[in-house]
């Protein structure tokens, strides 16, 4: 149902990942997660080393945070993320790479876990693992499934459907092997029998290769799926793959499922294998009017600016916007002396023509945004809704159904910035329901 | 370098526009206007130029003096009203200066007043043809006749529709056999191929289909509307005539004859005026399809199709309250 299809603009699929050299100064925002933000536990002046635990995750609803660097803390102060929230960040100014000597650095694959599951979701909130497909969720909640419920699938989201985006496409391609090894750990964590891997079939290299992996593990079927954004949206992604839809405001693990990214499978195999914390991540440095397309494994912490200036030297004179994440549901950076975090997937730079949104006119009533909601929605009337503030008929059509995920505004014909009108709504509904409690 | 922009997501678009949507529209709609040429000769021609002209100037001048927003001319529904307009009519000499008329209602009252495209609640080329309807109703009802091939005089000669046929028969005691069977009635070839009397645009069910197909293919329009809409007419009118053949026509006649081809093709299919979700655009055409067999058979008029496509105009908003797409989950 719904979906629309964007140009894919794949165009760093073949750009091998390279090493992100270590830039002077790292910021690392204390909220990288969904959740409370964690505390820091290291002082202005501390000694710390790659992999060391600086911030605990002290609410039930956060993430560990440990260093990317080693070297000296300089402050703990507020730091504007790339949308220009204040957030408070330990800097940490760099010294040498000094490694943490309990994390495996040898480039051995270590397919035997040994773990108890109990002792698998341990690991995972002691390495603060958390879903880099966009939410950030803490891995170790994920992972603990409530009394009452049972989890029977385990689904590995590698769809990858956001045009521009290839991080994904090269984990697989050259981390297949981990990647298995990491689904079998969260399979085993889980209980469940198998795990699939959803990957779009308009990525037949990977398929092969994840497929030919899989082979030689118990319990791992890679599953291609049809190619229409947003088939990564998670309740689509389950939908596809199992054929079980998740109701209104319920959670998968609500249908016996439970869904990670593929780039979270790997860093729960460096977690629990190699002991190795979550402090680096792969991100794209693309666009269409760059002169290379990158990906680079980078230390969370480094701002924006430093990946541009290594990888571009500077942004080209027609930039328009630089985004976050894929064109669908990315984050346009007003800020790029923020630091990168641990969700954090791409630098993507659109060309001012790009950029540009064109007027918005009269809705003709055309009903392309209903067809390609993938929801089931009616976003027109969200749109007529919350502009007039009836904030209570657009709960009672389910507003906060929406995923956000932009197929409305990117079909409109009369280019209404549906998608800008219906966060606005589901904000409004969320202040009305708190008010009401 | 400039300052970055920022925006909500999605940060790109899929190149539709309005203008786009109506420019194929009015593509669409040339096989209509070239086979009713092709009939009906320059007096086709001409009221579709001056029906479409009109239609253009008039939203320009609203919009220009009137409420002072800036001109929406070039999307291309103006033009597409001026020639739906222009379908709708008999393709006589009167109606070159009539249709000026039918023109400055369709625009004037049944968009413009509204707050222009989007906004009008009713299909303003059948406005603009209704109104013509009621207050000329004997220029209306006058028929060219079809005889040749490319006629290119002016001249006006009163012939008669098949359905105005059948409604004065039928009237005049006649069984609908008797009226089949008169000289004046086309054959079911000519029906199809359009070669009897009727409005300009209307008389062609291949060149509509042509029209039709290629708005499908472009996702201009879907499926529903058009087939609920000729279908349930078919039905209707097939149940009618199995009761009683002596009084009501065939359906293959009944839906090859007057308006209901284009009607449901091309009127009752725009966007603006008809349902949203796909179960509320098949309840819109099979209200359009039942309505139409109703006012033809029990009405006074012989045709009924715009009429029944206001009626059901007016209550889409009714039934885009009550027909919501399928939720993903509820």
């Amino acid at each position: 149902m719904g979906g629309v299809h964007p140009e894919e603009n794949k165009i760093s699929t073949n750009a091998v990942i390279e090493q992100m050299p270590l830039p002077k100064q790292v910021a690392v925002l204390m909220n990288q997660h969904l959740g409370a933000p964690a505390t820091p536990i290291v002082a202005k002046g501390d000694k710390v080393k790659v992999g060391q635990l600086i911030a605990e995750a002290q609410a039930f609803m956060c993430a560990n945070i440990h260093s990317p660097v080693s070297g000296t803390v300089n402050k703990i102060d507020t730091c504007k993320d790339m949308v220009g929230l204040p957030k408070t960040a330990i800097y940490i100014d760099v010294e040498g790479d000094e490694w943490m000597e309990s994390i495996d650095r040898t480039p051995d694959i270590k397919r035997e876990c040994t773990l108890e599951p109990k002792e698998i979701v341990a690991k995972l909130k002691e390495m603060g693992i958390v879903g880099l497909g966009g939410a950030t969720f803490p891995a170790h909640i994920k992972y603990s499934v409530p009394e009452g419920k049972k989890a029977e699938y385990l689904i590995i989201n590698a769809a990858e459907c956001e045009p521009y985006l290839t991080s994904d496409h090269r984990v697989m391609m050259e981390h297949a092997e981990e990647i298995c090894i990491g689904v079998s750990i969260l399979r085993k964590a889980l209980g469940v029998p198998n795990a699939y891997i959803g990957i779009e079939s308009n990525k037949p290299e990977p398929i092969r290769v994840m497929t030919e992996m899989a082979r030689t593990f118990e319990g791992i079927i890679v599953e291609p799926l049809v190619v229409k954004y947003p088939q990564g949206a998670e309740k689509q992604l389950i939908n596809s793959i199992t054929g079980r839809k998740v109701p209104s405001g319920k959670l998968p693990i609500d249908v016996g499922c439970v869904v990670s990214n593929i780039g979270t499978t790997f860093a729960v195999y460096e977690a629990v294998q190699k002991n190795k914390p979550l402090i680096e991540n792969i991100l794209t440095v693309t666009g269409k009017k760059l002169p290379s397309q990158h990906n680079y494994q980078c230390r969370i912490g480094i701002t924006y600016n430093d990946i541009i200036k290594h990888a571009l030297g500077q942004l080209p004179e027609t930039t328009g916007k630089v985004i976050s994440g894929g064109t669908m549901m990315g984050k346009a950076i007003s800020n790029l002396d923020a630091p990168t975090t641990k969700g954090a997937s791409s630098v993507l730079v659109m060309d001012e023509n790009e950029a540009r949104r064109r007027p918005e006119s009269n809705c003709i009533r055309c009903g392309k945004c209903i067809n390609a909601c993938p929801m089931g929605l009616e976003p027109y009337l969200f749109s007529a809704l919350v502009k007039n503030d009836r904030i209570e008929e657009a709960q009672a059509h389910n507003i906060l159904d929406c995923i956000e995920c932009g197929c409305c505004f990117f079909s409109c014909p009369a280019n209404k910035p549906l998608t800008d009108e219906i966060r606005l709504g589901k904000n409004k509904v969320r202040a009305m329901m708190a008010a009401k409690k | 370098m400039n300052l970055l922009k920022i925006s909500g997501s999605p940060h790109v678009h899929s190149d539709e526009s309005t203008k786009k949507i109506m420019w194929r529209v009015n593509l669409a709609l040339v096989p209509m206007l070239l086979t009713g040429i092709a009939y009906f000769g320059l007096n086709a021609l001409l009221i579709s130029i001056v029906s479409v002209a009109c239609c253009c100037l008039f939203q320009w001048l609203i919009e220009k003096f009137i409420l002072k927003v800036p001109s929406t001319v070039c999307d291309g529904s103006a033009i597409v009203t001026g020639l739906l307009l222009a379908f709708n009519v008999p393709a006589t000499a009167d109606m070159i200066w009539l249709v000026a008329i039918g023109a400055l209602v369709a625009i004037g009252v049944g968009k413009m007043s509204f707050g222009g495209l989007g906004k009008n609640p009713f299909n303003p080329a059948l406005v603009g043809r209704v109104f013509m309807l009621i207050s000329f109703p004997v220029q209306m009802t006058t028929w060219p006749t079809v005889g040749k091939w490319f006629p290119m005089g002016f001249d006006t000669v009163s012939g008669a529709t098949p359905l105005g046929l059948i409604k004065e028969g039928v009237k005049g005691g006649q069984s609908i056999s008797e009226v089949l069977a008169s000289p004046d009635m086309p054959s079911l070839c000519d029906i199809f191929l359009g070669h009897m009397g009727g409005s300009l645009g209307e008389v062609s069910a291949i060149a509509i289909l042509i029209g039709a197909i290629y708005l499908l293919c472009r996702k201009v329009i879907t499926w529903h509307i058009p087939v609920a809409f000729i279908g349930s007419a078919f039905i209707l009118s097939g149940i009618l005539w199995l009761a009683d053949p002596t009084q009501f026509i065939d359906p293959v006649t009944t839906i090859l004859t007057g308006g209901i081809m284009l009607g449901a093709c091309f009127m009752a299919t725009d966007m603006v005026t008809s349902p949203m979700a796909k179960s509320g655009q098949l309840i819109f055409g099979v209200g359009c399809g039942l309505l139409t067999i109703i006012i033809r058979n029990w009405g006074a008029y012989p045709e009924g199709v715009s009429f029944a496509i206001l009626l059901m105009n007016s209550v889409t908003p009714l039934i885009n309250r009550w027909c919501k797409p399928a939720r993903f989950a509820c």
